[in-house]
């Protein structure tokens, strides 16, 4: 049995492994192809005194050949364990490649996009964060869109009503009743958690959509508040372009920050955190050992709504300032993708919201850059982006096993 | 009340099961009354409640006039059902095959686009016409269907992300097409296709009435129909429909019995996809005439909830695109002559597959006994 086992990953492995070499030629050829055309200088902006040259033809040249060379090595050879690290440098090459091309003639704010990126990933990390928590305990969260949209939308209120301070809690309170929700009908009534998910979508949809038309219109009041403004760290900040990338940011990404080394400190390195990946894994075990499956499955989904709670009030409190009907626009969905790609890590969860904003700070970017390129490829970019990605990297990932099952104590 | 319920419901299993649809549809229009009066902040201010209590029997009422009132009204549900009936069957029968279609509205979009094609670059005869602009919608809509269960089958991407995914990017691929010299209308600026000839169009069912410009209804409704049976048929009498069904009961189980697991998603999601594909078109030819970047709306989303609430049956599917469809109608009437707004129409389709989705429940709050109620697991893991 282990025999076989171990075939058929050095096959899958083997595989794997063309597929890294194809797709190095791929991306090279694509660097040959199209970014070679732009003849000229392209400025990436770093910061206000200091502007990085690249010349994007040669640039595109050189990476061109490398990228060949490097996918024949390891089609021929093979890098063994360095492919992957190659392979990575090599994708973000690619990106300065792209943007090189797009800024070629021109000049534009490096820093000031990668920013940017930051700044939006806070919903779909913490939104992520809080899908992770619940299917590590073994329910699958698909209402993360629901639990941030009517968390947006009573942040907006409470904090226009009474402080944005206030605003973050009552939109905790929101996800953690959401997330309740969610708990009950999952783990009590044994509702089908894809199906209570969805539902739950539609409700915040529903009642948000509703109440905003009822109250807000006539009411303007309720829906307007003030946001938060970046704040630079000391010291920290003054790092160059990582600096202001990281460290002049709003309270919500410090927070998020925070939450992502929280979490993946509770869930790696305490009982609780072991407790629960006991349960998300093989929950008649865990409870015959005396652990309260139950009991850990409402506290999670709870403190995930919490999480998705602060993920939502970003929206009002942290970057618009009010309340739009489906303000959320399908950030949930992109979340749970995250939770997927990130393979259940909340440091992956981070990484994979980054990837995503990336794509869509560039998209912004270039609409500003006459590259030619229609605007609707641009605005599908990001989706296309976690698309590719979530077809290309999901077998190498590992869902917790019971997510989904219903549980109940014999 | 609740033994008489009761009495009802222990005769047979499938009463019961029609039994706890009605008692969840009420439960939800109580909770929706709730909502409208809390909502209220004149009402909340003065303490004044008497005014909510009237505008909730409004409301009710307009739902029910706007929905079956008249043969106005009747005409307008037709017209809202049919694109319900069919990507309700679409996302029926992916449910049945194990897979969760949430991509039903990038496929219409797909479908539709097709159709709009057809319809204005051909200038034939209706008999070719029709034909020829509606299996255009289901091909988009199969092909579409295809990439989701193409990525599941090879890679193991679950379909609920990639489908997720290609709803968005349709959506701007056809916001594209709109702004292209072929389908654009030359006289316009904005993203709105070309006109499809008047031979591609479905015929109007009222249309033998003169002076009845109102009634819109066209004949799409018995397209919808067809795939209702079909579904039915496919289902219960064809080969292929059983091992869907086996596929989607218990996969590892259909394997065994050597059934193609892979063959089975791809071929799952293209018929999925089709279905989906010949709503966009039906749509296309029937209500609109040509295309616009948000002519499926939320359809294909609608259609998980119409699903799930007719239990991915046939008649069921069918019975729940209906009430959808009058809900729909009704809550335009209820938007133009009350102060609720329409959106209140997604808070009772929440709460409907939310009460329908927890039988225990329902049967909690109305106390009503019953044998044995089954909730089957849509969701069979990241498939990973």
């Amino acid at each position: 049995m282990s025999d076989i086992a171990l075939v058929a990953r050095s096959a899958e492995q083997k595989k794997r492994a063309r597929n890294v070499g194809i797709s190095m030629i791929v991306l090279g050829a694509i660097v040959a192809v199209f970014f070679t055309r732009g003849p000229g200088d392209a400025g990436f902006i770093l910061s206000p005194d200091f502007t990085l040259i690249i010349p994007s033809q040669q640039f595109a040249q050189v990476l061109a050949v490398a990228f060949v060379g490097s996918g024949a090595f390891q089609l021929y050879r093979g890098w063994g364990k360095t492919a992957s690290v190659l392979l990575a440098v090599g994708t973000a090459l690619f990106v300065v490649s792209f943007l090189a091309w797009a800024a070629a003639g021109g000049s534009f704010n490096f820093t000031g996009m990668l920013q940017d990126t930051v700044a939006r990933s806070v919903p779909i990390t913490l939104g992520a964060i809080a899908g992770l928590l619940c299917e590590r305990s073994g329910i699958i969260n698909i209402a993360i869109e629901g639990q941030l949209l009517a968390a947006a939308f009573t942040g907006s209120v409470v904090g226009s009503i009474l402080n944005p301070w206030m605003g973050i809690v009552g939109a905790m309170l929101t996800g953690m009743a959401l997330g309740a929700l969610l708990a009950v009908f999952a783990i009590k009534y044994q509702v089908d958690q894809v199906i209570v998910g969805f539902a739950i979508n539609f409700l915040a949809l529903g009642l948000t959509s509703f109440v905003g038309q009822r109250v807000l219109t006539a009411n303007p009041q309720y829906n307007f508040l003030r946001p938060f403004i970046p704040v630079a760290i000391p010291v920290l900040s003054d790092i160059p372009v990582l600096g202001p990338v990281l460290f002049i940011q709003n309270p919500f990404v410090y927070a998020s920050y925070f939450i992502v080394a929280a979490s993946t400190w509770w869930l790696f390195h305490t009982r609780w955190g072991l407790r629960t990946r006991a349960i998300g894994e093989y929950p008649k075990a865990a409870g015959s050992l005396g652990i309260d499956v139950i009991r850990l499955r409402y506290r999670n989904l709870i403190i995930g709504g919490a999480v998705a709670g602060i993920g939502g009030a970003w929206w009002p409190v942290g970057a618009v300032g009010r309340f739009d009907e489906n303000i959320t626009g399908g950030r949930g969905f992109i979340a749970l993708a995250a939770v997927i790609f990130g393979r259940w890590h909340p440091v992956g969860a981070f990484s994979a919201a980054l990837v995503f904003t990336l794509a869509e700070a560039i998209r912004l970017k270039l609409s500003n850059l006459n590259t030619g390129i229609p605007s609707e490829f641009l605005l599908s970019a990001p989706y296309i982006v976690t698309l590719i990605v979530v077809a290309g990297f999901v077998g190498q990932s590992r869902a917790p096993k019971s997510v989904g099952q219903p549980y109940s104590e014999q | 009340m609740a033994r008489l319920f009761n009495a009802l419901g222990s005769r047979l299993d499938r009463v019961n099961s029609a039994l706890l649809t009605v008692l969840a549809i009420i439960s939800a229009l109580i909770v929706g009354a709730f909502v409208i009066v809390l909502s209220d902040v004149e009402a909340l201010r003065t303490g004044n409640f008497g005014r909510s209590f009237s505008e909730v029997a409004n409301a009710y009422k307009a739902l029910i006039t706007g929905s079956v009132g008249s043969l106005r009204a009747v005409s307008d549900t037709i017209n809202n059902s049919t694109p319900f009936i069919i990507t309700g069957v679409s996302v029926a029968v992916a449910f049945r095959t194990g897979l969760f279609n949430i991509g039903a509205t990038g496929q219409m979009i797909a479908g539709g686009v097709a159709a709009t094609w057809v319809g204005f670059v051909m200038d034939g005869p209706g008999f070719v016409q029709i034909p020829l602009a509606i299996l255009a919608g289901v091909v988009g809509g199969a092909a579409y269907g295809a990439i989701p269960g193409v990525l599941k089958a090879r890679t193991g991407a679950h379909e609920v992300i990639t489908t997720i995914m290609l709803n968005y990017i349709a959506a701007f691929m056809v916001l594209w097409l709109l702004n292209t010299e072929l389908f654009q209308r030359p006289d316009r600026t904005d993203p709105i296709s070309k006109f499809v000839s008047s031979a591609s169009r479905l015929p109007k069912i009222f249309g033998f009435m003169e002076g009845r410009k109102d009634l819109t209804a066209h004949s799409g409704i018995v397209l919808a129909l067809l795939v209702v049976v079909l579904f039915w048929w496919f289902l219960e009498r064809s080969k292929l429909g059983f091992e869907f069904r086996a596929f989607g009961m218990n996969a590892d189980a259909a394997e065994y019995a050597g059934m193609r697991a892979k063959r089975l998603t791809i071929l799952g999601m293209v018929v999925a996809g089709g279905i989906a594909g010949l709503a966009g078109a039906v749509e296309i030819l029937g209500r609109y005439g040509y295309a616009t970047q948000s002519f499926a709306g939320t359809i294909g989303f609608d259609a998980i909830a119409i699903a799930l609430l007719g239990r991915s049956t046939p008649v069921g599917t069918l019975l729940a695109a209906l009430l959808f469809g009058a809900l729909q109608s009704g809550g335009r009437r209820m938007q133009a002559t009350t102060d609720v707004p329409i959106d209140l129409i997604v808070v009772l389709r929440a709460l409907i597959v939310m009460f329908i989705a927890a039988p225990l429940l329902v049967k909690a709050i109305w106390r009503v006994k019953s044998a044995k109620v089954s909730t089957g697991q849509t969701f069979k893991g990241w498939g990973s």
